[in-house]
């Protein structure tokens, strides 16, 4: 076994990337997924990745070339945060509908404004309904297991969408942590060849990608993009079986933790779901029926795990990292649809926003009830 | 009008391929002028080849051979360029 490296997610992801070998890297610098490109052009500048990284001069056309390569048969990678995923939004529907197999990493940082380079949850849930696949990593190891993983979801025949790993900026992002890489040719066999049906840049099949769709066509194809989205979910769940095979460590499209026997258990994505494990692991030696339901992924929703995990559980409390003004955050409204009808307490709380710290203490007090709707907030009763 | 696909038969992004789609002859969208050309005054300088962005002249090496009238659309760009007047526009019921 290969001893754990020290590493912060970004460099773990950038290792995952260097072993995934992408053919294009497009890509725009932005706070906090920097150091995901900084470590990967290194690289490159050294050699031991092959890629063409294309300095761009927005993430508009990052989105863009990457969409242009990835169809031209080119293993692909980019990657933003926050105003740089809000710039690339638009184009970034437009790779999932054109079933773009790209991956991305999302270095999670809240929207402006104000400005803030801090983590929350915003910049991913701008593109929630952008038919990407969105993957949430805990910490750094997942960081480099999912984004291992991504290039298989993405480029599955039944998937052929975009793949975003979500990473916390700066808690996962510029974090050290051990992280324990796979062998280099083992990646590479896992990934294996990248191919993409009716390759532009195959001149002797040729095929106009990306067709005008009329009122008699848009309909069909949102809905053939929409059931390639909902398919990742039991491919995701083949390719973990695989990646168990190969690392030892096992990934579900949820995590349920202590779960078993609890009465109450909090949902909740990315990084924050360690702080929940820790307080859950305190609430537990103390007797109190406690647990964690971490979402991996975000989109597709899992629905049907995350109502199976929560069968015989009495009362849910969802955390949101992001907000959705006048209206239902949105992990809450997803946990509110998926238990709608099946009598479970659910209660729904935002947190963190801007990079506001949540400690497990803070879990520990909303595990206890009667916390306010905004956590950690001045002001709130 | 074929029937239309429904959403599980069409290709992923509803990409294109030649031998899915009819290949209709947009020819059909001339207004009354079609190319005529004199050969005799040609030059074989295959400008207007080069112009054409229909790609509806056929050329028999590098010599000029005749027009595509199933994709000419009648843009009179090659009866423009053409040094020596050996194109002209003439209207589309001429027989040639």
């Amino acid at each position: 076994m290969t001893r754990p490296l020290l590493l912060t997610g970004g460099e773990a992801v950038a290792h995952a990337v260097r072993q995934i070998d992408p053919d294009v890297v497009p890509v725009y610098p932005i706070t906090p997924q920097t150091p995901i490109v900084q470590t990967f052009s290194r690289f490159v500048a050294d050699g031991s990745a092959h890629a063409e990284l294309v300095d761009v001069e927005s993430e508009h056309s990052a989105m863009s070339a990457a969409i242009g390569s990835a169809l031209a048969g080119a293993r692909t990678f980019t990657a933003t945060s926050s105003q740089g995923l809000a710039l690339m939004a638009e184009v970034v529907y437009i790779a999932a509908s054109m079933r773009a197999p790209l991956t991305m990493a999302i270095g999670n940082r809240a929207l402006s404004g104000p400005i803030n380079i801090h983590c929350d949850h915003s910049d991913s849930m701008l593109i929630r309904d952008s038919g990407i696949v969105q993957l949430f990593a805990e910490n750094a190891q997942e960081a480099y297991d999912l984004m291992v993983i991504a290039p298989r979801l993405a480029e599955h025949p039944d998937v052929l969408l975009p793949v975003a790993v979500c990473l916390d900026g700066f808690t996962t992002t510029h974090a050290a942590e051990p992280v324990t890489l796979l062998d280099d040719r083992a990646v590479a066999d896992f990934v294996g060849a990248y191919s993409v049906p009716h390759a532009v840049l195959d001149v002797l099949e040729p095929a106009t990608h990306g067709p005008f769709a009329m009122p008699d066509y848009y309909f069909e194809l949102r809905r053939q993009q929409a059931a390639a989205l909902v398919s990742a979910l039991d491919v995701f769940g083949d390719i973990a079986d695989e990646f168990e095979e190969v690392s030892g460590r096992r990934y579900g499209v949820v995590e349920p933790y202590r779960v078993d026997n609890a009465s109450h258990v909090m949902v909740a994505l990315g990084s924050t779901a360690g702080t929940v494990k820790d307080a859950v692991d305190t609430l537990r030696e103390r007797g109190e029926p406690v647990g964690l339901l971490k979402l991996t992924a975000f989109r597709p929703l899992p629905a049907d795990a995350v109502a199976a995990a929560l069968r015989d559980v009495a009362r849910v409390t969802v955390l949101d990292r992001a907000d959705s003004p006048g209206g239902v955050p949105p992990l809450a409204a997803e946990l509110s649809a998926v238990l709608y009808g099946s009598g479970v307490e659910l209660e729904h709380h935002v947190y963190g926003l801007g990079g506001r710290d949540i400690h497990p203490v803070d879990v520990c007090q909303l595990f206890a009830g009667g916390a306010p709707a905004y956590v950690g907030l001045r002001g709130e009763p | 009008m074929p029937p239309l696909n429904d959403w599980r038969t069409l290709e992923p992004g509803g990409t294109s391929v030649p031998a899915a789609v009819q290949q209709p002859h947009t020819g059909g969208w001339r207004t009354g002028l079609k190319p005529a050309v004199d050969l005799t005054m040609c030059v074989d300088c295959l400008l207007c080849w080069l112009h054409c962005p229909d790609s509806a002249v056929r050329l028999a090496g590098t010599a000029f051979e005749g027009f595509d009238y199933d994709y000419c659309k009648g843009c009179e760009i090659c009866a423009e360029v053409c040094p020596t007047d050996a194109i002209t526009m003439v209207p589309e019921e001429t027989p040639l």
